[in-house]
């Protein structure tokens, strides 16, 4: 909704909060969530506003507010309500006025340090308490005092509050980085950013215990809504960009490749300079780029291989769209072929004609109001687009492996016989039982697998444990794929459990990036042959359906498999495994551990 | 700006918060003629009212505001 949307009008979101709320629950497909909001302050209207943010990503919460300053005593001693709320997010919402022993100038150097391991050790205590419920927990760090009795020396003496403050808050930061589930609401940075006297207003404090202005509250719910939503995989994933006049200055078509302004030389091209390292600095965060301009392609690639003072290189897109078809379509081809949604693209154009036909034709794109270049990382940044809550290393490989995808497809498309594409492929394979170097990916791609994959049982990292141990009663693998394009890692798992002279498949899961490379094959012939040796004879499977595999309903059937019962949610199968078994992948080399 | 002018904006603002087009007030409206006027939606109102005549209430002033004439007052004293 437009009147949510980063700027918004603080004033307008608090005083039309109702009329807001009727709208956005008009729509549908809401994921549903509960949320515990603990007080260290008056929540009211924090809570109220939060729900709007939530709504408009898509997310119904169902609220359980706290007593007022109860923080602590309803999370360190709860009388079983909380428990039974079973709240999926626990929001935290202290500030510095619930630091209980702040230092004074009177206080000795030993006294302040005390002071503040006290104050550590509660925040640690409360944290640690707030995740035993299960949930996710946001916390706020504190945000700096409204007077500072040393003024500038406050940051330095160590009774200083600002002093006092920049530790805790250091030692919270490293705390925090320690722990997953646990995420950090910087409100020291979002009280910075509309400024300490905005943010500071004792009027509210003394009449209401408003810990913060009250007009700033669309400013803190706005950050804390854009945590839950990546925390709930909300988060977009890519960035569609025009080019002139917004990855440069002036028109490439008409001011040549020396015209265009970029580089450090003038401001207009200092504005452009800046944005793209921003940009390249997203690719960093798996952010994928893309671009979408109505250009000839020769000459818009000019624009990046002819002026080195370009931050970003053709290399960094995964798409380049240079043409004069119409954006909107551009841009739903993109999506298709970098397999993402529609509505994990954002789209940046200086031009408002082009950002609005985009909005009428793909609704589901975001499309920030740019102004001028000097606003587009600001734009993108407050928005929260790419807020991050966690990162791994297969998110800075994203890119990557996307790029790689894409040359895949280029290839894929100048064969007319798919083996012989496959064959060109050169893949190669690596697949062997669990063990205990590959637990923590292992246990990662069953839990979050869910197109191939056919039970979607998930396992902690107890249990996988559990069937490394036991190679009796067991038969498990782990499949790497490699070919000329890059390295997949480990993509494919597999579980089946032996009874007598049957194994069960309890679970088989391959990654989307792998699909259709014959590595579902070298995976089945692998696991017949672990069979024969165990004198097994036959294999039963299941495929439980689910919203998301119905890609591979009739996948046990296309390899040999008898049906022995067929429902809409659920199919079973048998397999009397042959003497003569004929292997069914002939492209990768697979090499056995 | 007459008394006038100041009921009709301060109407509207009531008309937005609480999401209602009924609202009529007078001198005499209190927090228990409104079903949703609580001290909390007190503060959101007091809120848009220094953003819509670009005032500042103090402490002092708004501490014990008994009915919606209280409210004109002070307005219109703010106002100037």
């Amino acid at each position: 909704m437009s009147v949510l949307k980063y700027p918004f009008d603080n004033a307008y979101i608090l005083k039309k909060k109702r009329s807001i709320k009727k709208e956005l629950l008009a729509k549908e497909n809401f994921i549903e969530k509960k949320i515990a909001v603990m007080s260290g302050s008056t929540i009211g209207e924090i809570e109220k506003i939060l729900e709007l943010f939530l709504l408009d990503y898509g997310i119904k919460p169902e609220f359980r507010v706290g007593g007022y300053n109860r923080y602590y005593e309803e999370l360190m001693f709860d009388d079983g309500s909380l428990a039974a709320f079973a709240p999926d997010f626990i929001y935290i919402h202290t500030s510095n006025k619930n630091i209980e022993n702040l230092p004074v100038p009177q206080d000795t150097a030993e006294e302040v340090q005390a002071k503040l391991e006290k104050e550590f050790a509660k925040y640690k205590a409360v944290v640690e308490k707030a995740l035993s419920y299960g949930a996710v927990v946001i916390v706020n760090n504190y945000e700096m005092p409204f007077y500072r009795m040393y003024g500038s020396k406050d940051a330095v003496a160590v009774q200083g509050v600002v002093n006092f403050t920049t530790k805790l808050n250091m030692m919270i930061a490293d705390y925090i980085a320690t722990k997953d589930n646990v995420y950090l609401n910087d409100i020291n940075y979002l009280s910075a950013l509309v400024g300490l006297d905005n943010w500071h207003n004792l009027e509210n404090w003394y009449l209401y215990k408003y810990a913060l202005s009250v007009d700033k509250i669309p400013d803190l719910a706005f950050a804390i809504a854009k945590i839950i939503k990546s925390a709930l995989g909300k988060n977009k994933k890519s960035v569609v960009l025009d080019l002139d006049n917004t990855l440069w200055g002036g028109i490439i078509g008409d001011d040549g490749v020396e015209g265009i302004a970029i580089g450090n030389e003038q401001p207009a091209g200092m504005s452009y300079t800046e944005f793209q390292s921003y940009l390249k600095k997203l690719t960093g965060l798996g952010i994928m780029l893309n671009v979408c301009s109505k250009n000839e392609e020769a000459i818009a690639k000019q624009g990046f291989t002819d002026r080195k003072e370009a931050p970003l290189s053709v290399d960094d897109f995964i798409c380049f769209k240079a043409n004069w078809e119409p954006k909107s379509i551009n841009i739903a081809n993109i999506a298709k072929e970098i397999n993402i949604g529609e509505d994990s693209l954002v789209f940046i154009d200086d031009n408002p004609a082009e950002r609005e036909i985009v909005r009428q034709s793909l609704p589901t794109v975001t499309v920030p109001e740019v102004k001028s270049p000097e606003d587009y990382i600001k734009a993108i940044d407050r928005a929260g687009f790419f807020e991050i809550t966690s990162f791994t290393k297969d998110d800075a490989k994203r890119n990557e492996m996307y790029k790689q995808n894409a040359q895949r497809a280029a290839a894929e498309s100048s064969f007319t016989d798919y083996t012989d594409y496959l064959l060109s492929l050169n893949m190669t394979g690596e697949i062997g039982a669990f063990s205990t170097a590959h637990c923590e990916r292992i246990t990662q791609l069953i839990n979050k697998t869910n197109q191939f994959n056919f039970t979607t049982r998930r396992y902690a990292q107890s249990e996988v444990e559990a069937i490394i141990e036991d190679k009796t009663n067991y038969i498990s693998a782990y499949a790497k794929l490699v070919d000329k394009f890059g390295d997949n890692g480990i993509t494919a798992c597999f579980i089946a459990s032996v009874e007598g002279t049957n194994a069960n498949i309890d679970l088989w899961v391959m990654s989307c990036r792998v699909f259709k490379r014959h590595f579902e094959y070298a995976m089945l012939d692998y696991v017949i042959g672990k069979c024969k040796e165990m004198g097994v004879k036959t294999i039963t499977a299941s495929w439980i359906g689910t919203a998301k595999n119905v890609i591979i309903k009739d996948f046990y059937e296309s390899v040999g498999f008898e049906v022995t019962l067929d429902t809409e949610t659920e199919k079973r199968y048998i397999l009397n495994i042959p003497e003569d078994y004929e292997v069914k992948n002939k492209v990768i080399a697979m090499e056995i551990v | 700006m007459t008394r006038e002018d100041i009921f009709a904006q301060l109407t509207e603002i009531f008309q937005d918060v609480f999401d209602d087009d009924e609202i009529v007030l007078t001198d005499d409206t209190t927090a228990d003629d409104i079903e949703d006027w609580d001290s909390l939606e007190q503060i959101n109102l007091l809120v848009a009212i220094e953003k819509q005549f670009k005032i500042k209430f103090q402490l002092a002033d708004v501490s014990n505001l008994e009915n919606v004439g209280a409210m004109v007052d002070l307005v219109e004293k703010l106002v100037g």
